[in-house]
C-alpha cells in the first residue's frame, strides 16, 4: 500500500511542478467557455439552456488535452520499465496514475466549472449539481482516458489520436453528467437516476479500466 | 416503375448500397491482385521463406 | 485426436485457410448475388406499405446494414479475444480485414437511415437514438483503423487495437443505453415517431436480403483475410530476401 501511496504522491507532485500542465488545461477550459458565447451570441436564455452541455464538453476536451502526458514522461525517462518490473501489480500502478490525474487535473477543472457557469448565466440551483456531477463523473474521464493514453503511447499523432479513440467512449459519462445538471434547471425529476447511473459508470471504469491499461502497458514496454 | 413522391430517396438509398458494395469489391480484388503480383515477383527472384519446405 | 479438433483449430494453419477459402469464395459470391437479387425482386413485387408507401423499401438495405454493422464489430471483438487470449494465428488477420468492411456497412446504414428519415421526419438527421448509436459505432470503427495505422510495429498494433476493440464492446451497450435514455428525457421538440414498423408482407423479402447481404459480408471478409495473408507473405519474403542479401555480403553467418 505504501508503494501505491508513494507513486500517487510522486505523480501529483510531478504534474503540479511540471510547469503549467494543470494551468494549460485550466486555461484551455476558460478559453473555450469564453469563445463559445461569442460565437453563439449573448442570448442569456439560450446560454442557460445549453450551459450544462457546454461546461461538460469543454471539460472533457480540457481533460483529454492533459491525458496524453499520463504515461509519456515515464516512457521517456525509463521509469515505466521500473514500474512494470516492480512488485506492485501493474493494475495498481494504473490506478495510482489515473487517480493522480484525477486529483491533480480533473478536480481543479471540476472546481473551475461553477466559475465558468457564471459566464453562461447558470441558475443558482444548478451550481451544487454541477460540481457534484463533475466530481462524480470525472473519475470515469481519467480512467477511461487512461486506456487511450496507454494505447497511443508509441503512436504517431498521439494527442489527436487519443481524442479520436476516446471521445466516443465518453458518450455515456457525458450524457448522464449533463442530465444531472440539466435536471436541476428544468426540474425534470431525472436528477436521482442520472446521478446514480453516473456513479455506476465511474465505479465500473475505476474497476475495469486499470485491467485494460495494464495490458496495454505490458505490450508497450516489451 | 412508379415509386411515389419519394422515389429519389429510394433510388439514392439503393444507389448508395450499390456504390459502397462496388467500392469494397473493387478495392479487395485490386488489393488481392497486387499482393499476388508481388509474391510472383519475389518468387521469380528466387526468394523462399524458411518455413516453405514444399518449395 | 484429429477429429476432436474444433473448426477454429483446423483453420489455424494459414495455408489450409487459403485452400479452403479458395474453394468456398466462388460459391459464397454466387449465393450472395442470387439471394440479394431474389430479395430485391420479392421486395419490389410486395404490396406497398400503407403507412410509409414505397419509402419502406429503403429498409431492405437499411436493416441488413444495421445488423451487419453490429455483427461486424462483434466479429472484431471475438477475433480480438482470440488474439489476446488464445494467440490464434488468424485472429488478427480476421480483425484487421473486418474493420473496413464493417465500417462500410455502418456507413451504408447511416446513409440509408438518413435518406429514409428525410421524407419520414422532414430532416436528414433528427438525433434518433438508434441512428445516433450507429454513428458512434462508426466512430469506434474509425478509431480501430486509425490506431492500427498509427503504430509502426505491426504485432504491437494488432494487440493494442485488440484491447481497444474489447474496450469498445464493453462500453457499447452502455452507449446504446445512454443514448436511448437521453432521447426519452429530451423536451418534446424532438420528433417522436416510433420505430419503422415493418408490415409482415415485407418481412420475407427483408429476410432474404438480410441473408444475402450477410453472405456478401462473409465473402468480402474472406477475401480481405486472403489479401492480408498474402500481404504478410510478401513481407516475410521481403525480409527473407534482405537476410539472404545480408548473408551473402558478410562472411559471418547472420545468426
Amino acid at each position: 500500500m505504501s508503494a501505491f501511496g508513494e507513486l500517487l504522491k510522486r505523480d501529483v507532485l510531478i504534474t503540479w511542478r511540471e510547469g503549467g500542465a494543470v494551468g494549460t488545461a485550466l486555461g484551455f477550459y476558460v478559453m473555450v467557455i469564453t469563445l463559445l458565447p461569442l460565437g453563439i451570441g449573448p442570448d442569456l436564455n439560450l446560454l442557460q439552456r445549453i450551459a450544462p452541455g457546454l461546461l461538460w464538453v469543454a471539460l472533457l476536451l480540457a481533460a483529454l488535452l492533459s491525458l496524453g502526458r499520463l504515461f509519456e514522461i515515464d516512457l521517456e525517462d525509463g521509469s515505466l520499465d521500473v514500474l512494470v518490473a516492480s512488485s506492485l501489480p501493474l493494475e495498481a500502478v494504473a490506478v495510482a496514475k489515473c487517480l493522480a490525474h484525477w486529483l491533480s487535473t480533473a478536480v481543479p477543472l471540476a472546481l473551475l466549472a461553477p466559475v465558468l457557469g457564471l459566464l453562461l448565466n447558470l441558475p443558482l440551483d444548478a451550481y451544487g449539481p454541477l460540481v457534484l456531477s463533475m466530481l462524480i463523473g470525472t473519475p470515469a474521464v481519467s480512467f477511461i482516458g487512461g486506456i487511450g493514453a496507454a494505447l497511443t503511447l508509441r503512436a504517431r499523432r498521439g494527442g489527436v489520436l487519443l481524442a479520436l479513440l476516446m471521445l466516443p467512449l465518453f458518450v455515456p459519462t457525458l450524457i448522464f453528467g449533463i442530465e444531472t445538471v440539466s435536471s436541476a434547471i428544468v426540474d425534470s425529476g431525472a436528477f436521482g437516476p442520472s446521478i446514480l447511473i453516473l456513479s455506476a459508470i465511474s465505479l465500473a471504469s475505476v474497476v475495469l479500466a486499470p485491467v485494460a491499461i495494464a495490458a496495454a502497458l505490458r505490450l508497450q514496454v516489451q | 416503375m412508379d415509386l411515389g413522391p419519394h422515389a429519389a430517396y429510394i433510388w439514392a438509398s439503393f444507389g448508395a448500397a450499390a456504390l459502397i458494395l462496388l467500392v469494397l469489391v473493387v478495392w479487395l480484388v485490386l488489393d488481392g491482385r497486387q499482393q499476388q503480383k508481388m509474391i510472383a515477383e519475389l518468387e521469380a527472384r528466387g526468394v523462399r521463406r524458411r518455413s516453405d519446405t514444399s518449395g | 485426436m484429429q477429429q476432436a479438433q474444433s473448426l477454429t483449430q483446423r483453420l489455424a494453419n494459414p495455408t489450409r485457410f487459403m485452400e479452403l477459402s479458395a474453394t468456398l469464395l466462388p460459391w459464397l459470391t454466387v449465393a450472395a448475388v442470387v439471394l440479394t437479387v431474389i430479395g430485391l425482386v420479392m421486395g419490389f413485387a410486395a404490396p406497398v406499405d400503407y403507412q410509409q408507401g414505397h419509402t419502406a423499401k429503403i429498409m431492405y438495405v437499411h436493416v441488413p446494414a444495421a445488423w451487419l454493422s453490429m455483427a461486424g464489430y462483434s466479429l472484431i471483438a471475438i477475433s480480438s479475444f482470440g488474439l489476446l487470449v488464445f494467440r490464434h494465428p488468424l485472429a488478427d488477420v480476421s480483425a484487421k480485414a473486418a474493420a473496413p468492411i464493417g465500417a462500410a456497412f455502418t456507413l451504408l446504414c447511416l446513409v440509408t437511415g438518413s435518406l429514409w428519415g428525410k421524407p419520414m421526419w422532414g430532416a436528414f438527421w433528427v438525433w434518433d437514438p438508434r441512428l445516433t448509436s450507429v454513428l458512434i459505432l462508426f466512430f469506434l470503427y474509425i478509431g480501430l483503423i486509425a490506431l492500427r495505422s498509427a503504430i509502426e510495429d505491426e504485432a504491437l498494433a494488432a494487440k493494442l487495437t485488440a484491447i481497444l476493440a474489447l474496450t469498445g464492446i464493453v462500453i457499447l451497450p452502455v452507449i446504446k443505453f445512454s443514448v436511448d435514455w437521453n432521447s426519452l428525457h429530451q423536451p418534446a421538440s424532438v420528433m417522436r415517431i416510433g420505430a419503422p414498423k415493418i408490415h409482415p408482407s415485407l418481412l420475407w423479402p427483408l429476410l432474404v436480403m438480410a441473408v444475402g447481404l450477410t453472405i456478401a459480408f462473409v465473402a468480402l471478409h474472406m477475401k480481405g483475410m486472403r489479401n492480408e495473408i498474402l500481404r504478410r507473405r510478401v513481407r516475410a519474403l521481403r525480409s527473407a530476401e534482405v537476410q539472404m542479401a545480408a548473408g551473402a555480403a558478410s562472411p559471418l553467418p547472420a545468426e
